[in-house]
């Protein structure tokens, strides 16, 4: 199943109800799976809006009326979406937003990239806020992740961004889906659905009083907070004796797990460490692992954006390098390889006999 | 621990293929195909079709890799085998086949000049045959036979069922395309 599919099938299969997409490439296939697909179920629906803009409003509409919904675009249309997302954060409501992300700045390129990393984790639009990032590193995970960031934005009230990127999007692989589309439909309890028999709700996102404005955005950082200690996620691989751990996400991720497993055939000591979530970024870990490695090398496809969390979290214990390819390059298994070779014997890193 | 290193050290088997023709030439069914036989063979697969401003009539591609692990990158710079359906395909491709590599050439449309000695260009009248089988659009599968018999990547038993269930619902075109494969991977 294409990638794009794979995050449409799961979302229906989430509970999905409402869906608003805008055409771009290249997160098409996933407008067009959920045209063919979402529409056909009942009480669910599909609508092709007009803008990008319009499309982040209606899931801020549909998710005030108490649905799970969802829009999708790529980095051009995710920026026009940052207002709509900036409101969703203040009013506290959860969605799902799903960045197949292409290469940058301005129109860019169609071609897969990582240059949304900043625009991602660190909010996006104005004002005090975050959103939870997943960032899916094969097919199989943007099945899984789309299901969880529906739980996750639920959960906390929080729009949830899944930070894919052009080649997971566009590529196949066999999957598995784990769960079965719900025969009911959730709804949230506190849904705005009319105020027969109750006092009226007032959901909004301006007030004229700064200290009520301060009041929510302690509240929204409590939450920020648990977030950051119950959802941070992680993978490793290898890193128990690695003495070069490369930190990469995504697609990225992928490449250097391949050039690893090469790298270990020569007898360097090699790792990898991989933020499944980007935001909370699991700064813990990899503080952690400054104990026992002795070089980082964070590998990404942008001019180097989530190499600033990795410092924040090494705090100046160790060096760290970098390697990137901006504009919608994907780079190959073997040439990260030569970088990690390379980066090895230059810092005398210990071999195996 | 000591266990897990060796089973490092053991070289993996990673298969890239490039299917590369004209629009319409079914190159992506080929890729889809050959991912399904494989998948069904319990191998891991990536398919990743070209896109891009393509032109209606224009060059399509798609990159299949096979593999007994996780796949890094479906993309193949360096490619072990490339079918060729077209001329342009053959100039576009030939060059980034790895050393010791497989070339298919539909020759039937196209001229089988090639530039390099390091390489087994095998070329594959398909759209003749396809021809002679009252059946030109299903060159594609005939190119399909010849490839799994040359590369063994994949059963033409796999294939033949991954047809069966492409064509769930167009069940009379599971004879001709079966027909169509069966003459290609009798050709060598």
């Amino acid at each position: 199943m294409y990638g794009n599919a794979a995050i449409g099938e799961a979302a229906i299969r989430a509970g999905c109800q409402c869906y608003f997409g805008y055409p771009i490439t290249p997160q098409n296939e996933l407008t067009e799976y959920m045209a063919t697909n979402l529409s056909r179920r009942k009480g669910c629906s599909f609508v092709q809006a007009e803008s990008e803009v319009s499309a982040i409003n209606m899931v801020y509409g549909a998710s005030l009326a108490g649905v799970r919904t969802m829009t999708s675009s790529s980095s051009p249309g995710i920026s026009l979406k940052q207002e709509g997302i900036s409101y969703l954060a203040a009013c506290e409501l959860p969605a799902v937003i799903v960045n197949i992300s292409r290469g940058g700045p301005g129109l860019g390129s169609i071609s897969a990239a990582q240059s949304d990393y900043f625009q991602s984790t660190r909010g996006g639009g104005h004002g005090d806020y975050r959103t939870i990032v997943l960032a899916p590193s094969s097919v199989q995970e943007l099945a899984d992740l789309t299901h969880r960031a529906f739980d996750l934005a639920d959960r906390y009230r929080i729009p949830v961004i899944i930070l894919g990127d052009g080649m997971l999007g566009q590529m196949m692989e066999p999957l598995e889906f784990k769960y079965d589309a719900p025969s009911e439909l959730p709804v949230r309890s506190d849904a705005l659905r009319g105020a027969k028999g109750r006092p009226s709700r007032i959901v909004k996102t301006f007030t004229s009083r700064p200290t009520e404005l301060e009041e929510l955005n302690w509240s929204l950082f409590r939450r920020y907070r648990l977030i950051e200690k119950e959802e941070t996620t992680y993978e490793i691989y290898l890193v128990e004796d690695a003495e070069l751990v490369v930190v990469a996400f995504g697609a990225a991720a992928r490449i250097a797990k391949g050039a690893i497993r090469n790298a270990r055939a020569n007898g360097l000591k090699v790792g990898m460490f991989r933020p499944i979530t980007l935001w909370p970024f699991p700064y813990e870990k990899i503080s952690e692992l400054t104990q026992t490695t002795k070089h980082f090398l964070v590998f990404e496809m942008n001019m180097g954006q989530m190499i600033e969390d990795v410092k924040l979290a090494v705090e100046g214990k160790r060096e760290i390098s970098f390697y990137g390819r901006p504009g919608g390059v994907i780079p190959t298994p073997s040439e990260v390889l030569r970088v990690i070779t390379r980066l090895y014997y230059q810092k005398g890193l210990k071999t195996e006999k | 621990m000591l266990l897990e290193q060796k089973t490092v050290l053991v070289k993996e088997m990673l298969i890239k293929t490039i299917f590369a023709g004209f629009g319409g030439q079914g190159v992506l069914s080929m890729g889809l195909n050959l991912s399904q036989a494989a998948m069904s063979e319990g191998k891991h697969v990536t398919y990743l079709p070209s896109y891009g401003a393509e032109v209606r009539g224009g060059t399509a591609n798609c990159t299949v890799a096979i593999s007994d692990e996780e796949i890094a990158s479906p993309v193949a710079s360096s490619p072990d085998f490339v079918v060729a359906m077209n001329q342009p395909s053959l100039v576009r491709f030939q060059n980034q086949i790895q050393s010791g590599g497989l070339l298919f050439i539909n020759s039937s449309i196209t001229e089988p000049v090639v530039s390099r000695g390091d390489i087994e260009v095998i070329e594959v009248p398909a759209s003749d045959i396809a021809e002679e089988l009252k059946s030109p659009k299903s060159a594609n599968m005939v190119m399909m036979g010849a490839f799994s018999k040359k590369t063994n990547l994949v059963l033409l038993s796999t294939l033949i069922e991954v047809l069966k269930n492409t064509f769930k619902t167009k069940k009379m075109l599971i004879d001709i395309n079966k027909k169509a494969l069966t003459a290609g991977y009798d050709l060598f």
